[in-house]
C-alpha cells in the first residue's frame, strides 16, 4: 500500500528551491543597496560627517524640505481640485480635459526644466513677446522673475507630478457613492460643504497615496533641481560622489535621504490605514452636475490650465524647436543616434529581465503563500528600489559593484572593472528600481485568478509549472504587457542611476540631454527630449483607457 | 406640529426625447402635519424619483411641490436641498463611514453649542436603542444598527419632513420586523410627518396611515390604510 507523506499547503517547499531561490536572490539584490550604504556610512570616519553637518546637509536638507513642502502643496491643491471638476461637474471639454490631464505624467522633470528655461529666458520668446507688447526694447527695462530659484522650482515640478495626485483623486471621486453627498445636502451641507466634510475626508487615503509618489518623484530628481540651481540632497550626493569622489559622504547623506524616504512611506501607510473608508462603491456613483454660462467656461479654463503649463506648452516648444532645426539642415548627430540606441537596447534589456524577476517574485509569493493568511513579503522586499531615489540606489551599488568587479578581475584576470565598463551594474541598478513595477502588476494579475482554475489544472495532471506555462502565463499576458511597458518607458528616461553608473563613453538620451545642458545648450537636445516625451505618452494613453473607462462618471444632471 | 405636504401634478423626466415616458407623470398628493404615508410600487414605478424630487436631488418638469406653504420645487424655482429642512434615510444609510455613531448624528448639528449637541445626540441614541454605542464605527454596527444611526441622524436637525427610501430592504427578515415597528413609534413619538416608499405591500400598510399605489410612474390611489391587512410586524400569536 503507498504511502503518501502529508504535506501542508504553502511555505517555500510548495514552489521548489530554484524558484524560491532565485526569488530569494531578487529581493536580497533588491535590499543590498540599502545594507551597503548603511555599512559605508558606518564605517566612515567622523571627520566626513562632521563637514557634511556644518556644510552640506543644513543647506541640503532645508531645500528638500521647502521643495517638498512646496511641491506637496501645488499637487494637492492642483490635483484635488481637477479630480473634483471633472468628476462632480460637467462642463464643456471635460471628458477630453479628463485624460488629457494625465499627460504631464510623460514630461520628465529635467526636460520640463530645461524648456521653461529656454521659452522663459530674458531674450526668449515670452519675454520677448511680453516686452514687444509693453513697448520695452531691452531686459533691462523689464524681465520676469528668475525662473532659476526655489519657486521657480516648486512651480515647474508641481505643474508635471500633480497628475498623481490627480489620478489618485479622481478614482475614488468617481468611486464615491453619490448618496453620502445627498445625506450630507439633506443634513444642512451646501456642496462646498458637503466637499469638505464628507468627500474630502473620505479621499485622503488616495491623497497620501498619491502625495507620496509625486514626492518620491521630487525627491529622486537630479536635472531639474540642478539646473533650476536647487541643492538638494539628490544633487548633494552627486556632487560628492562625481565632483569630490567621496564615497563615504555620499553614503551618509543618502542615509539621510532614505530618513526623508521612510517619513513618505509612514505617510503613505498612515493613509492607507483608513483606506476601508474611501472606497464606497455601489451601484450609486457621482452624477456629475451640469454647470452653466460662466462657471462652465471658468471650470473649463481652470482645468487645461494645468494641461497647458504642464504639457501643452513645453511639448509644443520642442516640436516647434526640432522641426526648425530639420528644416534649416541639422540632423540626427552621432552622439543622438548612440543615445537612442543606447536608450532603446538599456530599456528593452531591463524591461526583459525585470519582467522575467517580476514573474518569479510574483509567482513565487503565490506558491508560498497557498496557506492562509496570505503573505507578499517576496514582492515587498523586492519592490524596495522603487522608493529608494535613484541617486540614493546608485551610490548604494558601487561598493558590492566595485567589489564584485574585483574578485572578478581576480578570477579572471580581466583588466580594469568589466562588470561596471560592460554596464552590467547600471542594468542591475534599473532592475531594482524598477522591480516594484513588474512584481506589483503580476501580483496583481495572479491575485485576479481563481485558486480553482489552478486546482483544476492539478488535479488533471499538470505539475505547477506546468500550470504556470499552461495556465497562468497565458492569462496574465495583459499583466505582463503593461509592465513591460512602464518599465521600458521609465528606464528610457531614467536619469539619475544612468548618470552615476554608466560605463565610460556610454550615453543615453537623458544623459546625452543632460550633457547639452551642462554645456548651456538645452536647446540642442531638442530632439532627446521629444523623443524620451513621445516614448511616455505610451503609458499615459494606456493608463487613460484603463483607468477612466472603469471609472466613467455617469450621465450627468441639470 | 410638523407642515402639510402637497404635490400637484409633479412630472419627473431623464430623458428629453418626447418618445420617452416620463419617470413620474401627473401625480398629486397631500399628505397631513404628522401623518405617514407609504409609497408602494414595483422597481422602476418612479416611488424614489417623488422621494428624491421632493428632497431636491430631481428637477421637476412640470408641477409643484410645497411643504407647509413653501414652494420647494417646480419648472422654475428649486430651492437647494439644504434649505428645504427635509431629512432623509437611505436604502443603505448612507452613513459617513468615517466618523463614528455619535458623529454621524451631530453632523447635522453643526449650528448648536457643543453641550447641546452632545445632549441631542445622546438622547437620540436613546431613543433609537443604541445608548452607549455611539463611539462605534459603521463597520462595528449590525445592518439594524445602521439603519437605527441613519434614522437617528436623520432626525436629529427636526426636520419638518422626514423621507425613508427602501430603508429596510437590506435587512434580513426579523430584523425588518422588528426595526419597521420600532421606526414607526419612533416617528410617530415625535409626531413627524414622513414618507416612506416601499415595494413590500403589507409593509405599506402596516406602517403607512396612507398608501399610494404606482405603477409606471403614475399614482393609481393615495388612500388611508387598510386595517384588515394583517400587520407583519405584530407580534406572533401563541398557538392554544
Amino acid at each position: 500500500m503507498a504511502v503518501w507523506r502529508v504535506v501542508r499547503p504553502g511555505g517555500p517547499r510548495a514552489v521548489g528551491a530554484a524558484w524560491f531561490g532565485s526569488a530569494l536572490l531578487i529581493a536580497a539584490a533588491a535590499l543590498l543597496p540599502i545594507v551597503s550604504l548603511a555599512w559605508i556610512a558606518a564605517g566612515a570616519d567622523g571627520g566626513h560627517w562632521r563637514h557634511l553637518v556644518d556644510h552640506v546637509l543644513p543647506v541640503a536638507l532645508s531645500n528638500t524640505v521647502v521643495l517638498l513642502c512646496g511641491v506637496a502643496l501645488i499637487v494637492t491643491a492642483v490635483g484635488t481640485a481637477c479630480a473634483w471638476l471633472v468628476t462632480a461637474y460637467d462642463f464643456p471639454g471635460r471628458r477630453t480635459l479628463g485624460w488629457a490631464l494625465l499627460l504631464p505624467l510623460a514630461m520628465p522633470t529635467y526636460i520640463v526644466a530645461y524648456v521653461y528655461l529656454d521659452m522663459l529666458h530674458p531674450i526668449g520668446p515670452v519675454q520677448g513677446a511680453i516686452r514687444w507688447l509693453l513697448g520695452y526694447d531691452s531686459p533691462r527695462q523689464f524681465r520676469l522673475p528668475d525662473l532659476r530659484s526655489m519657486g521657480g522650482a516648486i512651480v515647474l515640478m508641481g505643474c508635471v507630478l500633480y497628475p498623481y495626485v490627480y489620478l489618485t483623486m479622481r478614482a475614488l471621486f468617481a468611486s464615491q457613492s453619490r448618496r453620502l453627498l445627498e445625506a450630507a445636502r439633506t443634513l444642512g451641507e451646501g456642496r462646498w460643504g458637503a466637499f469638505r466634510r464628507v468627500a474630502w475626508p473620505l479621499a485622503r487615503p488616495a491623497l497620501a497615496v498619491g502625495l507620496s509618489l509625486a514626492l518620491l518623484e521630487t525627491l529622486n530628481d537630479i536635472g531639474a533641481s540642478e539646473f533650476l540651481g536647487i541643492n538638494t540632497l539628490t544633487v548633494s550626493i552627486y556632487s560628492t560622489w562625481v565632483t569630490r569622489s567621496d564615497l563615504a559622504a555620499a553614503a551618509q547623506i543618502a542615509c539621510a535621504m532614505l530618513v526623508a524616504v521612510a517619513g513618505l512611506m509612514v505617510l503613505e501607510a498612515h493613509g492607507r490605514r483608513h483606506q476601508r473608508f474611501g472606497n464606497t462603491r455601489n451601484q450609486d456613483g457621482m452624477t456629475p452636475i451640469r454647470l452653466q454660462g460662466a462657471w462652465a467656461w471658468g471650470a473649463t479654463v481652470a482645468t487645461a490650465i494645468p494641461v497647458v503649463l504642464g504639457f501643452v506648452a513645453p511639448a509644443a516648444y520642442l516640436v516647434v524647436d526640432v522641426v526648425q532645426r530639420l528644416a534649416s539642415g541639422q540632423h540626427l548627430t552621432v552622439n543622438l543616434y548612440n543615445g537612442l540606441r543606447n536608450s532603446v537596447g538599456l530599456a528593452l534589456g531591463v524591461s526583459a529581465l525585470v519582467v522575467a524577476g517580476g514573474l518569479v517574485v510574483a509567482w513565487t509569493d503565490r506558491r508560498i503563500s497557498a496557506a492562509s493568511p496570505p503573505s507578499t513579503w517576496l514582492t515587498r522586499a523586492a519592490s524596495v528600489g522603487y522608493a529608494v531615489p535613484g541617486s540614493v540606489l546608485a551610490i548604494g551599488l558601487l561598493a558590492p559593484g566595485l567589489a564584485i568587479d574585483r574578485a572578478w578581475a581576480w578570477l579572471t584576470d580581466a583588466p580594469g572593472l568589466p562588470l561596471m565598463n560592460f554596464g552590467a551594474i547600471l542594468v542591475g541598478a534599473c532592475c531594482i528600481r524598477f522591480m516594484a513595477m513588474s512584481a506589483g502588476s503580476i501580483g496583481a494579475g495572479l491575485s485576479r485568478i481563481a485558486p480553482e482554475i489552478e486546482q483544476s489544472a492539478r488535479l488533471l495532471g499538470e505539475t505547477h509549472v506546468g500550470t504556470l506555462r499552461r495556465v497562468h502565463l497565458p492569462l496574465l499576458r495583459p499583466a505582463i504587457a503593461v509592465a513591460a511597458l512602464l518599465v521600458f518607458v521609465d528606464a528610457m528616461k531614467e536619469l539619475p542611476v544612468t548618470l552615476l553608473l554608466r560605463p565610460m563613453n556610454f550615453d543615453t538620451l537623458a544623459t546625452v540631454l543632460y550633457g547639452e545642458a551642462a554645456r548651456g545648450a538645452y536647446e540642442e537636445g531638442a530632439l532627446a527630449a521629444l523623443a524620451i516625451v513621445l516614448a511616455g505618452l505610451l503609458p499615459v494613453v494606456w493608463l487613460a483607457r484603463t483607468q477612466f473607462t472603469s471609472h466613467s462618471p455617469r450621465k450627468p444632471a441639470s | 406640529m410638523t407642515p402639510t405636504l402637497h404635490i400637484e401634478d409633479l412630472r419627473i423626466a431623464y430623458s428629453r426625447s418626447a418618445t420617452q415616458p416620463p419617470a413620474v407623470d401627473r401625480v398629486s398628493l397631500t399628505l397631513p402635519a404628522g401623518e405617514m404615508g407609504c409609497l408602494l410600487g414595483p422597481s422602476g414605478c418612479g416611488k424614489t424619483s417623488i422621494l428624491r424630487a421632493i428632497a431636491g436631488f430631481e428637477p421637476v418638469k412640470a408641477g409643484r411641490i410645497t411643504l407647509g406653504g413653501v414652494l420647494l420645487s417646480s419648472p422654475q424655482i428649486h430651492l437647494p436641498p439644504e434649505r428645504r429642512r427635509v431629512g432623509m434615510m437611505f436604502q443603505d444609510g448612507a452613513l459617513f463611514p468615517h466618523l463614528d455613531a455619535a458623529e454621524n448624528i451631530a453632523f447635522g448639528l453643526r449650528r448648536l453649542e457643543h453641550a447641546a449637541r452632545t445632549d441631542r445626540v445622546n438622547r437620540l441614541l436613546d431613543l433609537v436603542g443604541l445608548a452607549g454605542l455611539g463611539s462605534r464605527y459603521p463597520h462595528e454596527l449590525s445592518g439594524g444598527q445602521q439603519q437605527r444611526v441613519a434614522l437617528a441622524r436623520a432626525l436629529a436637525p427636526s426636520p419638518e419632513l422626514l423621507l425613508l427610501d427602501e430603508p429596510f430592504s437590506s435587512l434580513d427578515h426579523a430584523t425588518r420586523h422588528r426595526l419597521g415597528a420600532d421606526v414607526r413609534d419612533i416617528i410617530k413619538a415625535a409626531g413627524h410627518t414622513a414618507i416612506m416608499v416601499t415595494h413590500d405591500e403589507a409593509e405599506a400598510h402596516a406602517l403607512g396611515d396612507r398608501v399610494g399605489v404606482m405603477k409606471t410612474g403614475r399614482l393609481l390611489s393615495w388612500t388611508p390604510r387598510r386595517e384588515a391587512v394583517v400587520d407583519p410586524f405584530a407580534e406572533p400569536q401563541q398557538a392554544a
